[in-house]
């Protein structure tokens, strides 16, 4: 017996409703009661792991009954790379060059947030120039992941241009992370204690120029998508998730504010003075991939005023904490004299010792709560060094989000969850 | 005319003028109109992308079309790192692939297996399909990969359409391998740092 | 600095209501950590997040630890969090190695832990016993070289590199379909027999 279903949709939105929302016509197609009986076997169809639109190797087992998707099955572990195993045989700050390429699209995010593990497990207190300059990391990466998920949602749904937009910008973006670190996307930002290097000599007018462009291309970027009725036909009410669900299904990030709750690890568990800066955090309330891409577009421009609120504050000083145990002596000492050069070799061979004991420090990163729980036994590489990966939980929803959708939506709201999958199977 | 069309058997080469000029033509327009078939695994994946955009954009090499199904397919660009559980999945891609087909690794991780060295992960494609270029870096510039998309055109000029074993379809031996053991576990020995680095305390 | 904060009040709550079930507690690095009795751990976590002055409604992560001390428990640990109050507990069960590694799952009360107790299962071979679905999640399902996160377990596998490269080719693709996503569309009845009992056969073998 072939069930018909109703099949509603969007056309362009002829103006507002009360609420300020642009509005929906709904157009509802049903079965004539002449039209014969379709076979209506289910189909089991395989996406990825070498798929354009799985943003990664993700692997979703579909069953369809015709465009619905009944049920959907993802399977990961396609990129899964044994970091934890390796973490247990690595110094701490050689561990940090592993966290780059976890979450790939906002390496120096990930880079202070094992920094900030690991020095609240070694009781080290950085420096204020430091702290000042990890925010500036720490929003910057949060500016270019975002960009990654609008350019390839956008790809996804069908909006090509801003997909090459986004990576312009990202280019741009390049620029002023390859002068602080030389390296465009595996940065090795942090070290235990402080950073690489300093920015150098004029970075800060560059980035306080950039800051003063980019939200003309998140303008214009709305300009293409935020009223635009095949955007908002394909997005509204689609992969809903409600926030008592979000919680049961330990959601964070973009992805719980959209669906309602409130919770944001800078403002809740405040870490580096985020709770010293002046920004709003966006929520939503309806938990479909618009109210998702409305929150990330408001991250952006609530970045940039972090951005620049940081610029404003950068005090001068040293960038690495006052701390000859984790610190390496400068170059010029090091060239010269004896006790310099023993220092840097035991540092570098023995590695720094933690004390014993265990952290679990959690940051708001791009795609969510990125949480690092470090187990030290006394020795200079932990014994457990655990990712709390966002995507990973936001992934893992996706059945409830997709189920009875149909398989286009399927890819918008896979689009929407942002994953990377280099943090999902670490 | 008869010197033209002397045949002059030489492995690898093209029999006479003539022919020499065909494969100058095949090869041509080979070169000048690879179809990447991007195996995007992590990093290296988003500097693939960055290298597509506008900034860098290797359409300006012939890459115009990305194909994302092997079968449309003539270059296999493998930009990340391949654990073992992907493995049959890219040797399963790049069988799917008709001949002319190459196939470029990008990055330390498709390599040689780069920074992991450890249970998970492939140490080196070429353990499992046959390499053309391999393009090292972590990830590797937009600049490097136009670089070993360049050199891959080189290597293509060079190449004869009469040379039978160029388009050999390698088929797995009995042990479900592509190389003999000794050579995989050649490959794979540990070097530099990492012979070092297997101590956890 | 943060050994000084205090402990989170629900240890006493916990200690008042469920006595020797609660083991030691502590502070470490500003943050609370209690043990707990394998054989109740359930019934603490289901009262930990009802409880109306609890409320630990966020289950932040599920992982294990083991040590490099041999003689040390494998600890599982649940990281929680009560989003209303802003509160958050670290909770470990410890599992004595001579023991079976099991503890009952919790993904009747956050349906978060399901794919972590898969993770701790497949990197650590902790059991979870209720959970619906308890099958290898970053390895394939039919690997076979142990649980690579166990200390005992080599960082390079125990295996030689062309014997996991062997393997990792041979596990097949259609091996990576679960029996569940075969009976879909009846794609099983379709397959041949060789292959069927193939999959019966590894699917029984998979929890080695």
């Amino acid at each position: 017996m072939a069930e018909r279903r109703v099949v509603e949709m969007a056309l362009a939105t002829p103006g507002v409703d009360a609420a300020g929302r642009p509005a929906r016509i709904p157009l509802v197609a049903q079965a004539s009661p002449g039209e014969p009986d379709l076979k209506t076997d289910h189909m089991l169809i395989n996406i990825g792991p070498q798929h354009p639109a799985t943003h990664g190797v993700l692997r979703l087992v579909v069953e369809l009954d015709g465009e619905v998707v009944v049920r959907v099955i993802p399977h990961i572990g396609y990129l899964h790379s044994g970091f934890e195993k390796l973490g247990e045989y690595r110094h701490y700050n050689q561990i940090i060059p592993l966290t780059d390429r976890t979450d790939y699209l906002s390496a120096p995010a990930n880079n202070v947030a094992f920094a900030l593990a690991a020095e609240r497990l070694m009781g080290i207190e950085i420096t204020e120039r430091c702290t000042v300059l990890r925010v500036i990391a720490c929003e910057l990466s949060r500016i270019i992941s975002h960009l990654v998920w609008a350019g390839t949602t956008a790809i996804d749904i069908g909006a090509f241009t801003v997909f090459l937009w986004m990576f312009q910008e990202r280019e741009r973006v390049y620029n002023l992370i390859e002068e602080w670190t030389g390296a465009r996307l595996t940065t090795t930002l942090t070290r235990v204690g402080g950073l690489m290097a300093d920015v150098p000599e004029g970075w800060t007018g560059r980035l306080r120029e950039w800051c003063a462009k980019f939200p003309k291309t998140l303008d214009e970027v709305d300009r293409m998508l935020l009223r635009n009725g095949i955007w908002l036909g394909r997005t509204q009410d689609v992969g809903v998730m409600t926030a008592a669900e979000a919680i049961d299904y330990s959601l964070s990030g973009p992805m719980l504010r959209a669906s309602g709750v409130a919770f944001d690890v800078r403002k809740d568990h405040p870490y580096l003075g985020y709770d010293s800066y002046d920004f709003e955090v966006p929520v939503g309330e309806h938990g479909d991939v618009y109210d998702r891409y409305l929150v990330r577009m408001e991250e952006m421009r609530q970045s940039v005023r972090i951005l620049l609120q940081a610029l404003d504050r950068l005090p001068d000083g040293p960038i690495n904490a006052a701390d000859p145990r984790v610190i390496l002596p400068p170059k010029q000492r090091l060239m010269s004299d004896m006790e310099s050069m023993i220092h840097h070799f035991k540092q570098v061979m023995e590695g720094v010792p933690a004390p014993v004991g265990e952290v679990y420090v959690p940051v708001e990163n791009p795609k969510g709560e990125l949480g690092t729980y470090l187990v030290s036994d006394g020795s200079a590489k932990p014994v457990r060094w655990r990712i709390r990966p966002p995507s990973f939980l936001n992934i893992a929803a996706l059945p409830k989000m997709a189920e009875g959708h149909l398989l286009s939506d399927l890819i918008a709201i896979n689009a929407s969850v942002d994953i990377v999958m280099g943090e999902i199977d670490r | 005319m008869k010197h033209v069309l002397e045949t002059k058997q030489v492995a690898g080469q093209s029999p006479n003028w003539l022919l020499a000029r065909l494969d100058d033509l095949v090869n041509w327009s080979r070169a000048n109109s690879l179809w990447p078939m991007p195996f995007g695994t992590a990093c290296c994946a988003i500097e693939f992308m960055a290298t597509a955009a506008s900034r860098f954009d290797f359409a300006r090499f012939g890459m115009e079309r990305q194909a994302f199904s092997p079968r449309q397919a003539d270059v296999l660009i493998c930009a990340g790192r391949l654990p073992f559980k992907l493995a049959p999945v890219i040797r399963t891609i790049y069988d799917q692939m008709p001949q002319p087909k190459w196939v470029i690794s990008m990055g330390a991780c498709a390599s040689s297996g780069g920074i992991f060295d450890n249970y998970a992960m492939v140490q080196g494609i070429d353990t499992i399909v046959p390499v053309d270029v391999y393009v090292p870096g972590c990830p590797p510039r937009p600049e490097g990969l136009l670089y070993g998309i360049m050199l891959l055109q080189k290597k293509i000029k060079r190449e004869s359409v009469f040379d039978p074993s160029l388009r050999v379809e390698q088929l797995a031996d009995q042990r479900g391998l592509y190389l003999e053991p000794a050579a995989v576990d050649e490959v794979s020995e540990p070097f530099g740092n990492s012979i070092h680095q297997t101590r956890s305390a | 600095m943060s050994d000084a904060a205090p402990e989170n009040p629900s240890v006493a709550g916990l200690r008042a209501r469920f006595g020797a079930a609660v083991g030691p507690s502590a502070v470490v690095a500003g943050a609370t950590v209690v043990h707990l009795a394998v054989d109740r751990a359930h019934e603490i976590l289901a009262w930990l997040r009802d409880a109306p002055e609890e409320r630990y409604d966020y289950l932040v992560d599920v992982t294990a630890v083991e040590y490099r001390d041999r003689e040390r428990p494998l600890e599982v640990v649940y990281q929680l969090r009560s989003l209303a109050r802003n509160a958050m507990l670290r909770i470990k069960i410890d599992l004595p190695k001579g023991g079976p590694l099991e503890v009952d799952s919790v993904v009747d009360l956050w349906h978060g832990a399901d794919w972590l107790e898969r993770e701790t299962y497949d990197m650590f071979g902790v059991r979870f016993r209720g959970h619906p679905d308890l099958r290898r999640i970053l390895m394939w399902e039919t690997y076979s070289e142990g649980y690579p996160l166990r200390k005992d377990f080599p960082l390079r596998g125990r295996f030689s590199r062309s014997e996991q490269v062997r393997r990792a080719l041979g596990a097949g693709l259609d091996a990576h379909y679960s029996m569940e996503e075969l009976t879909i569309a009846d794609a099983y009845d379709s397959l041949p027999a060789d292959v069927r009992e193939r999959l019966a056969s590894e699917r029984g073998g998979a929890e080695r």
